[in-house]
């Protein structure tokens, strides 16, 4: 039972890590600061998320605290995220798009 | 609804949050673990928690389970979608800032609402304001707003309005 949780855990920590590369990946091609950040965001949150589940079924008494981190991830990752598009978007940066609503609509510096 | 019960529901999530990251059940972490927990929820009742104006309803509990399932799938379709984009030589991106319109009120679920958003297939939260908010789309396909709005955040906002209302 130990070794087959262990089996299953290093291949769902392998996948965590594919996801990682491909974040990575993703990082290197985008053209621009949004489509990277989204890259990034996304690849990262579902790496982080199979990295740490194969983690926790190969060690199991790890799974609450390992729980805990994901739960903070999960809640932290994507409001960084946010952050810095907006500073880049309010930051004037060049980028590709073919419509810009929040430019159209100006933004409040409040 | 009444926030009155906002410092007992802090008290008890931090709590939990103690409990769980210790582990254990003995007298002295639980001691630690309640007098600490007392004093934040006491000074920091008036800040945002993630369950501040959440309803306990059964209706309530059984969106938030369908919420978290509807997200993970989401999730999920999403980084399959980035990783097969990033893996083609074309790179087949069309972006674009597009602004969606959102009938939800409680600042928790507009957070909840815009953390989903950036976490699920090619949208990124950019900017909120007011009802409109402003997200950045890696395939963007259309740039009606009640399409978008279809797309991109209503499938969330049905589970969000159950459990904020």
């Amino acid at each position: 039972m130990q070794e087959l949780l262990g089996i299953l855990g290093s291949f769902v920590l392998f996948l965590g890590t594919l996801f990682l590369l491909l974040g990575g990946l993703g990082l290197f091609r985008m053209p621009d600061t949004f489509t990277r950040i989204q890259a990034g965001t996304k690849a990262t949150t579902l790496g982080t998320l199979l990295t740490l589940v194969g983690a926790a079924l190969i060690m199991p008494a790890w799974a609450i605290k390992l729980f805990l981190i994901l739960v903070f991830v999960m809640f932290t990752n994507p409001l960084s995220s946010q952050y810095l598009a907006r500073a880049a978007h309010r930051a004037g940066i060049k980028f590709r798009a073919h419509t810009d609503h929040l430019a159209e609509d100006g933004e409040d510096l409040a | 609804m009444s926030e009155t019960g906002v410092p007992t529901r802090l008290f008890a999530v931090l709590l939990l949050l103690w409990l769980l990251l210790n582990a254990t059940l003995s007298l002295e972490s639980l001691v630690v673990g309640v007098v600490v927990a007392g004093i934040v929820a006491f000074f920091l009742s008036a800040s945002l928690s993630y369950l501040s104006g959440y309803r306990f309803t059964p209706a309530s509990l059984a969106a938030t389970l369908g919420f978290l399932g509807y997200f993970l799938v989401e999730l999920v379709k999403s980084n399959l979608a980035m990783a097969t984009i990033v893996l083609q030589p074309r790179l087949p991106i069309d972006p674009a800032i597009v602004r969606i319109r959102t009938g939800l009120k409680n600042p928790t679920a507009r957070l909840l609402l815009a953390n989903a958003i950036t976490l699920t297939p090619g949208t990124l939260s950019v900017e909120l304001k007011g009802e409109w908010f402003y997200i950045h789309w890696v395939v963007a396909t259309t740039n009606d707003i009640e399409e978008t709005t279809r797309t991109i955040a209503a499938g969330f906002e049905r589970y969000l309005e159950v459990m904020y209302g």
